[in-house]
């Protein structure tokens, strides 16, 4: 060992290869998906001018641009984005507020959207800015965060954009994202484990209780679109024509892919019968063109993903580096995570892309960005092993 | 970093909650895409698959000489596809107008959503054609069979015909329906969601499988001969209706069955004219008051007078045999040896029995004769006594014997039960009514059963139509077999009675049945219908050929003639007529 830290005195970078690998493969793999479950649609639709490839080379410019920005940002020592962790904090609440401004505009019956040049997601803007800010916030805490007031504080930071991301854009699995990926971070960050298992015992229980009193209100006015998007989960075919709809039509994809699949292009619920295939829905197309083994090979690929961010993180020359892997980890295995839970109908349906798959240009821009900063934490680790 | 070990154990403890969850989740993915996955694939084809049915064709009925009675054309059902209209006005305008059809009625089912709307079956093919031809999107034409009878009238009440669905409604039609019928193909095309279908997912087609084709033992060219006579007997003797069955005593099978007036089959809810009440009014003003008393005929009404139309009165009806009956008061006789050919009986014009005086139709008597001579003037006094020395109780049990108190099993629908006395309900009176053929009624095709089977040589025939069936290159599918072996009379009083019956011809009452250079015997009858007095009568003459073989057996009925009314001055030159130009051709055929 001291041989060879003789050897590499000099510094020397490292380039994660395997990660920027299997970031390509996901994005390919994604823009083929994109195009094979919004082809059809898009040439049988008069707003999009029947151009089959609408959505293909939308999808492509946001990944060109965010594999530009993904560069630009690996080659920033990630120190440098440190002193902008609290004007992004304060950045991500205007651009959410500004949304209610003539600004913000609606799609798909939702008001998330800012047309700033280009449309962007403001809720995208506030994962990654949760994750600097609480990268910098913890590191700034040090030792303070072994407190119950620092473990508490930590936990309250993310509040508030939660909070305007549910209400403002009426967008639940978001904040439900932003606070995992902030949950995730203190759990890294604090020794403790205790106060996580309680916490994890707690929300289990509410969540059963949640599920019975949904239950109770079955046929009340009280139920509200949660509740229905419970029943429906439990019982999609009971709901077939209302909230079990969407669920519904991703099992019948999912289910009758089989083990091999109908081939690559062969999906009949993409026609029209599955709504938002090439979006939150895509995972049910993959099944279906590429039955049981290309779901599981999507799968994999996040895995080895993760595995990957371990390693980086685990190798972080510092806190702040680790600390911000571990929010990329987090937000894109939540994502990853609660999405295909939701298209096999595991958890109540709610709007959440897959990374990298999933049609959307904020999103794959942001992710680029955050696979751009853990790159450039894995420059920061020095070989000397 | 002293604490570097406690976050990497953090972080690994993260990683590996993470890769349990994927993991459960490739769980759950598994047991949805192997376990679930016939269920959800199912599923998801009712879905995306429209199915559309092919008509099977139905099997076609064909006589004994290979004619087609029954066969099929090609019509069209034109439907519409909602989803796939693109210029609705334009489709409503030419469905109403090439279909004949209110444009409200085809507004109503083109706007209507649903996967396919059907607006009318049963269309021209050359109409379907020309709609084929305007090339609209969003209308469907599917090509199926629509049944058609080449020859209108010929056999219309044996055959019957098929309602909308292809199914038979009365005769043949009916009883072999299942074996017609064949079973309805379908077309699976894949559709997208908006119901527009796929032409490059291809389609999956079941192929529908033909039914059987009949072949019977009904022979155009009698039918279609007995068919004249008998429309010409009705117009020159005024009669309600006239019956003709022509048959092989032999073995049951049914030649020509004839009931006119016949309906035309290709127009089974067409009403004939005469149907209608108002036959004294003036011809000028005929047809008008006909229409509207046919338009306010109430559906009921007019359902009882088409039934009324299609009634096959050789099977559904029941009449008073009259002197036809003698032959079986005969056969029990003779075959009881309570009579001989030679016994002699003595005529006085009437028979008393208990208290009533049974009259003879020759009102000064007949006089001394013997059994044969008194069969060969039709003498009831003789058969009243043949009767009565039989017996209430053995005549009963030849009559069960002879089958005549069961139906005969002919393969047509409806066939109506011997409408007869009680046994312990007859009485001398009865007894001497019932050897002369009255007081009971039977179906004609019961009474040329009964006697095919005692003048055959002793074996009960079952009558039918139904031959074999074969598919499309004449190959033979099934043959169907009959019960033609149970002796109900000994060979040895077949024959004297044979011979007995080939005297009445030859010089007794059916002389009008006689056909040079053919041995033919025969009966006569004619019989007042009830209630007795009106002067409405029934005349019959059964014959068959030749008398010492039977080949061919053949009944004429004449209900309610105008004028002459005895059967042996007008139904037995029927089938004399009959015979003169069959009989040469059944030979013929023989030959082949």
């Amino acid at each position: 060992m001291r041989k060879q830290r003789g050897i590499r005195k000099t510094k020397e970078y490292y380039f994660d290869y395997s990660l920027v690998f299997i970031v390509l493969f996901l994005l390919g793999f994604g823009l083929i998906m994109v195009y094979s479950a919004s082809s059809y649609e898009a040439s049988v639709s008069e707003k999009l001018h029947y151009d089959a490839a609408y959505y293909l080379k939308k999808q492509a410019s946001a990944t060109v641009l965010g594999l530009i920005a993904m560069l630009v940002v690996s080659r920033i020592p990630y120190h440098f984005w440190e002193r902008f962790a609290i004007p992004a904090y304060i950045v991500s609440v205007i651009l959410i507020l500004l949304v209610l401004t003539p600004l913000g505009y609606e799609a798909n019956g939702a008001r998330r959207w800012l047309r700033l040049g280009v449309s962007v997601q403001p809720a995208e803007i506030a994962k990654l800015a949760m994750i600097l800010f609480l990268a910098s916030f913890i590191c700034r805490l040090g030792k303070g965060i072994r407190s119950t007031r620092g473990f508490m504080t930590v936990l309250c930071v993310p509040l508030p954009i939660c909070a305007l991301v549910w209400f403002i854009t009426e967008n639940m699995s978001s904040a439900i994202i932003i606070f995992g990926i902030a949950f995730l971070m203190l759990f890294v960050a604090s020794p403790d484990y205790k106060r996580f298992v309680i916490i994890a015992l707690v929300g289990v229980a509410v969540v059963f209780l949640a599920i019975f009193l949904f239950k109770q209100l079955e046929g009340s006015e009280l139920l509200g679109v949660r509740g229905a998007r419970v029943l429906a989960w439990m019982d999609p075919e009971a709901y077939a024509s209302g909230k079990g709809f969407q669920t519904l039509q991703a099992l019948y994809a999912i289910g009758s892919g089989g083990i091999f699949g109908k081939g690559l292009g062969q999906s009949m619920q993409k026609l029209g019968f599955l709504p938002e295939t090439q979006n939150d829905m895509i995972f049910s197309i993959v099944c279906e063109e590429l039955g049981l083994f290309g779901g599981i090979a999507i799968i994999l690929m996040f895995l080895l993903l993760i595995w990957r961010f371990m390693i980086i993180a685990n190798n972080a020359s510092d806190l702040f580096g680790a600390l911000l892997v571990v929010g990329v980890l987090g937000h894109i295995a939540i994502q990853a995570i609660l999405n295909i839970a939701v298209v096999t109908n595991t958890i109540p349906n709610t709007g959440i892309s897959l990374p990298f798959i999933s049609y959307g240009g904020s999103s794959i821009m942001f992710l680029l960005i955050e696979i751009g900063l853990v790159l450039s934490v894995a420059r920061g680790i020095r070989i000397k092993e | 970093m002293r604490n570097k070990t406690r976050y990497r154990k953090k972080i690994l403890t993260l990683a590996i909650g993470c890769t349990c969850i994927l993991i459960l989740l490739i769980v759950r993915l598994s047991y949805l895409m192997i376990s679930k996955s016939e269920y959800y694939t199912d599923k998801a084809l009712q879905l995306h698959q429209r199915e559309r049915s092919i008509k099977a064709q139905r099997g076609k009925i064909i006589d004994a000489t290979g004619e087609i009675l029954a066969g099929n054309i090609t019509v069209c059902t034109v439907s519409v596809i909602h989803n796939q209209i693109k210029d609705k006005e334009a489709v409503i305008k030419l469905l109403s107008d090439k279909l004949e059809l209110s444009e409200e009625f085809v507004r109503k089912r083109v706007e209507k959503v649903t996967s396919i709307e059907k607006i009318k079956s049963n269309v021209d093919k050359a109409v379907g054609d020309e709609i084929r031809s305007a090339n609209l999107d969003g209308i469907k034409i599917d090509d199926g069979y629509k049944r058609y009878y080449p020859y209108g009238e010929l056999a219309s009440k044996v055959l019957g015909f098929t309602g909308g669905d292809n199914q038979g409604i009365i005769g043949l039609e009916v009883v072999y329906d299942d074996i017609l019928l064949g079973t309805n193909g379908t077309i699976l095309t894949y559709t997208d969601a908006r119901g527009v279908e796929l032409a490059e997912w291809g389609e999956e087609r079941i192929e529908p499988i033909p039914g059987e084709n009949l072949c019977v033992s009904l022979d155009r060219n009698i039918q279609s001969y007995a068919t004249q006579l008998a429309y010409q007997a009705m117009k020159t003797k005024e009669a309600d209706s006239v019956s003709i069955i022509v048959m092989n005593p032999q073995n049951g099978e049914v030649m020509a069955m004839v009931n006119v007036p016949e309906f035309d089959l290709n127009n089974p809810y067409q009403l004939r004219e005469n149907e209608t009440e108002n036959e004294e009014t003036e011809a000028e003003n005929e047809e008008s008051i006909q229409t509207s008393a046919t338009e306010m005929m109430s559906e009921e009404e007019k359902m009882k007078r088409l039934n009324n139309m299609w009634r096959n009165g050789c099977i559904n009806d029941t009449y008073e045999p009259g002197s036809i009956f003698k032959v079986i008061t005969a056969a029990a006789g003779l075959e009881e040896k309570v009579v001989d050919v030679e016994s002699s009986f003595s005529c006085p014009g009437f028979i008393v029995v208990e208290d009533r005086r049974i009259r003879c139709h020759k009102t000064i008597g007949h006089g001394s004769e013997n059994f044969l001579q008194g069969t060969m003037n039709s003498c009831n006094p003789v058969f009243v006594t043949v009767g009565l020395r039989l017996g209430s109780d053995r005549f009963y049990n030849y009559f069960e014997k002879f089958g005549l108190l069961q139906k005969t099993g002919i393969d047509l629908p409806g066939e109506a039960n011997t409408i007869m006395h009680q046994k312990e309900n007859i009485g001398l009176v009865e007894l001497a009514t019932i050897s002369f053929g009255q007081s009971f009624q039977v179906t004609p095709i019961q009474l040329i059963t009964t006697v095919s089977s005692l003048i055959n040589g002793g074996k009960r025939v079952v009558p039918h139509m139904a031959v074999k069936t074969v598919d499309e290159d004449g190959n033979t599918k099934r043959v169907f077999t009959y019960k033609n072996d149970k002796q109900i009379l000994s060979e040895e009083t077949s024959d004297v009675l044979r011979g007995i019956l080939e005297e009445v011809v030859a010089n007794g009452g059916g002389r009008n049945g006689a056909v040079e250079g053919f041995r033919i015997g025969g009966k006569t009858a004619t019989s007042e219908t009830l209630p007795r007095g009106h002067g409405k009568y029934i005349s019959s003459f059964i014959g068959f050929a030749p008398a010492d073989n039977p080949q061919v057996i053949a009944i004429a009925i004449i209900n309610h003639p105008k004028g002459t009314y005895y059967g042996g001055t007008i139904a037995a030159p029927i089938v004399r007529q009959l015979f003169e130009n069959i009989l040469p051709y059944l030979e013929g055929i023989d030959y082949n």
